[in-house]
């Protein structure tokens, strides 16, 4: 029965996939006018978040779209749905194949997407990572939102407070992959064993909500479970600590046990005004993004190249390039009840 | 199907052994009307995308379709006997992760990729063992696997990623031949591509994967080992799994758990555009590995025009399901045209003694 609808079929098939073709191609014409980066400025800049649909890096991206905006270069913002590495890859290939002037990129993976990046500076694209770095040797500036010290200082300081002092605390990271997690974590461990100050503070349990919203709430949940004398979390993840928040305002626990680390204040506003969190802390992603664009285009314009060289990024001010490479945004920034209404990012 | 043998007294042949000429039957082919659509989507993406005849795109092309291209192989044969295999991606991790683990332990990566090869055909083994074997349904079998071993991939690994591999073997992944821009692992595919192309069209073993696909009985009562030949199907997909999952640490340098997450769904995707039916026994590989490059090339081009990701998912998606979907809706029209039109273009044939359905445009 099979074999003859099978040539009657054919023809047709091959008529339908043609207008299939035909509808598909239209498509390309329509959106690929407004979506291809060869209009505007000089420099053309890709932004490579590490997923798309992330609330912290649509902030970011809009501020990297308003310094481009003040610089005159054209932005256009790519991007996998799920964070990793081997997505990411595809989109850094294709910036190398455009050639554009420069690739502004959140790294999943600290070598997983070297080869992909190296690749695209052989293309003479200029790689700025920021957020999450790279291996230094594949690419060339990373914009530093905070140093690792000052970040797990402020958390430390803003828990340490929350709890009286003294008791257990957890964390509630992302990835255990994460670079920039990571480093916080182990810097606040050293602290937390070197400071007198919080030597009756017992770190017990890290967990890794994979910045998914559900698993975060579900890994909050477990951690209470299974730390009864819990006094406080840490979440240096802005998707981990609402997530957590959300869980802790529902529960009993609420009130009891204390929740601080990186959050954004729209995310966090309900909480805050209604007392499960105290304070938390972090940069401005959109200034992050802002900044990130103003060094990508000062590096492909050629106006620095290394470090010790300074450039002025619009509204922020200047900035000079560390021996490393890097360029550090600033201190992080503490949210609290005060404060919070005047922020709307 | 011409079953009939000729002997001395057998009366003489009224029809046609074929209703239409050998050029219509190798050119209106929906093998064909793929590789037309190729063409027609390389040709304008030449004309119409920025960048995309750049030397870079067929490079990254290939090394981006490359896991699709090699599991897409036995995964034709699986869908041509009528069954499906879910599991290839998470087989694609785990195999990532053994490769890693392996070659931490010290290991060289030759051993360490065998070793992980050899695995993933005991992945296989076991989803045939219990579709051929045990007779379950290998949707349900395979959507068990699927996790199963996705969770082992993420379990021995836990959340980290094994990213310490020698450059002599990473760079081996990406380099081109020559200055062609060709990667060299297109090679291993290219070869994989012939076995599995004589295996599946030039050996009674193939034969016998059509038959199953079209009537499992009648394949048994003709003499095919239904259940051997499904485990054998189910072996390879599990094994050409694991070396895609090689090459896929080789390629991106790093082992973890989520690797090619979702890869399955591609694959599958891309064997249904390429003209295999899901129902099984019917399909060609040639239509299948133009499916892939066409899906590869669609998203290339969509990439190059800045176009989101999930734009070019709906696209793909739609895709797919207007190739599933239209030769049943284009037989619907067919039969309906025949219907108010009855002898029309028949006529010629004259009066026959055909048996039903051969040579006969309706059934």
């Amino acid at each position: 029965m099979k074999f003859h609808t099978k040539r009657g079929a054919a023809l047709a098939a091959l008529l339908l996939s043609g207008t299939m073709a035909l509808t598909a191609c239209g498509g390309d014409d329509s959106e690929g006018g407004s979506g291809s980066g060869d209009g505007g400025g000089d420099v053309s800049i890709t932004m490579l978040p590490k997923n798309l649909g992330n609330p912290y890096f649509d902030t970011s991206t809009a501020g990297a779209q308003t310094a481009a905006d003040e610089i005159g270069a054209s932005m256009e913002e790519v991007g996998p749905q799920e964070a990793t590495p081997d997505a990411q890859v595809q989109y850094i290939n294709t910036a190398a194949q455009q050639g554009v002037g420069a690739l502004i990129v959140s790294a999943n993976d600290p070598t997983a997407i070297c080869d992909a990046l190296n690749e695209a500076r052989d293309a003479g694209t200029a790689v700025v990572t920021f957020d999450s770095d790279t291996d230094p040797e594949c690419r060339d500036l990373f914009i530093n939102q905070a140093t690792a010290e000052g970040i797990a200082q402020v958390q430390l300081e803003l828990i340490a407070e929350q709890i009286g002092g003294s008791g257990e605390i957890a964390i509630l990271s992302a990835s255990a992959n994460a670079t920039n997690q990571n480093a916080w974590i182990e810097m606040m461990e050293t602290e937390l064993d070197s400071n007198p100050d919080y030597a009756d503070i017992e770190l017990v349990d890290t967990v890794y909500g994979d910045d998914d919203d559900q698993k975060s709430f579900d890994e909050t949940a477990a951690l209470l479970q299974a730390h009864p004398d819990l006094k406080g979390i840490i979440s240096p993840t802005t998707v981990g600590i609402s997530a957590a928040a959300r869980y802790l305002s529902d529960s009993n626990k609420k009130g009891e046990v204390m929740l601080t680390g990186l959050g954004t204040p729209n995310q966090m506003r309900e909480y805050v005004e209604n007392g499960t969190v105290e304070a938390f802390a972090l940069w401005n992603p959109g200034d992050l993004g802002y900044l990130a664009a103003y060094a990508a285009n000062a590096l492909a314009s050629g106006e620095i190249e290394g470090p010790g060289d300074s450039f002025e990024a619009g509204e922020l001010g200047d900035y000079t390039v560390e021996d490393d490479g890097s360029i550090l945004l600033g201190d992080p920034f503490v949210f609290d009840k005060e404060n919070i209404g005047d922020f709307d990012f | 199907m011409t079953t009939q043998t000729l002997t001395d007294d057998a009366p003489a042949r009224t029809y046609r052994a074929h209703e239409h000429p050998l050029w219509w039957r190798l050119l209106l082919t929906r093998e064909s009307a793929v590789i037309a659509l190729l063409v027609a989507v390389v040709l304008y993406s030449l004309a119409n995308v920025d960048n995309f005849d750049g030397p870079l795109t067929l490079t990254y092309l290939l090394l981006d379709t490359m896991p699709i291209l090699l599991i897409a192989l036995p995964m034709t044969l699986v869908i041509v006997t009528g069954e499906i295999d879910l599991s290839v991606a998470s087989v694609v991790g785990l195999s990532t992760v053994l490769v890693g683990l392996l070659h931490q332990a010290g290991l060289s990566i030759p051993t360490a990729a065998l070793l992980a090869i050899l695995a993933g055909a005991l992945c296989g083994a076991l989803n045939g063992f219990l579709v051929a074997y045990v007779g379950l349904p290998s949707l349900a079998v395979t959507i068990g696997t699927l996790a199963l071993f996705r969770g082992l991939a993420v379990g021995l690994l836990g959340t980290t990623a094994i990213t310490d591999f020698p450059d002599y073997w990473t760079d081996l992944a990406t380099e081109k031949i020559g200055e062609s821009g060709i990667p060299q692992a297109v090679l291993v595919f290219v070869v994989l591509a012939v076995v599995f192309a004589m295996l599946l069209h030039f050996s009674s073993f193939g034969r016998g994967a059509y038959d199953i696909g079209l009537n499992s009985e009648a394949a048994r009562f003709t003499g095919v080992d239904v259940a051997r030949t499904k485990l054998i199907l189910f072996v390879l997909a599990g094994a050409v799994s694991a070396l895609a999952g090689v090459y896929y640490v080789l390629r991106f340098g790093s082992a973890r758990g989520d690797n090619a997450t979702g890869l399955e769904l591609q694959v599958i995707a891309a064997v249904l555009l390429g003209g295999v039916s899901i129902f099984g026994g019917r399909g060609r590989l040639h239509g299948v590995i133009a499916g892939v490059l066409l899906i590869g090339v669609v998203s290339s081009a969509m990439r190059l025009e800045g176009i989101t990701v999930n734009v070019i998912n709906i696209i793909i998606g739609l895709l797919l399901v207007a190739s599933v979907v239209s030769p049943s809706v284009l037989a619907a029209v067919r039969s309906a045209v025949a219907r108010r039109n009855p002898g029309g273009r028949r006529t010629s044939a004259g009066p026959t003694n055909a048996p039903d359905g051969v040579g006969s445009r309706e059934r």
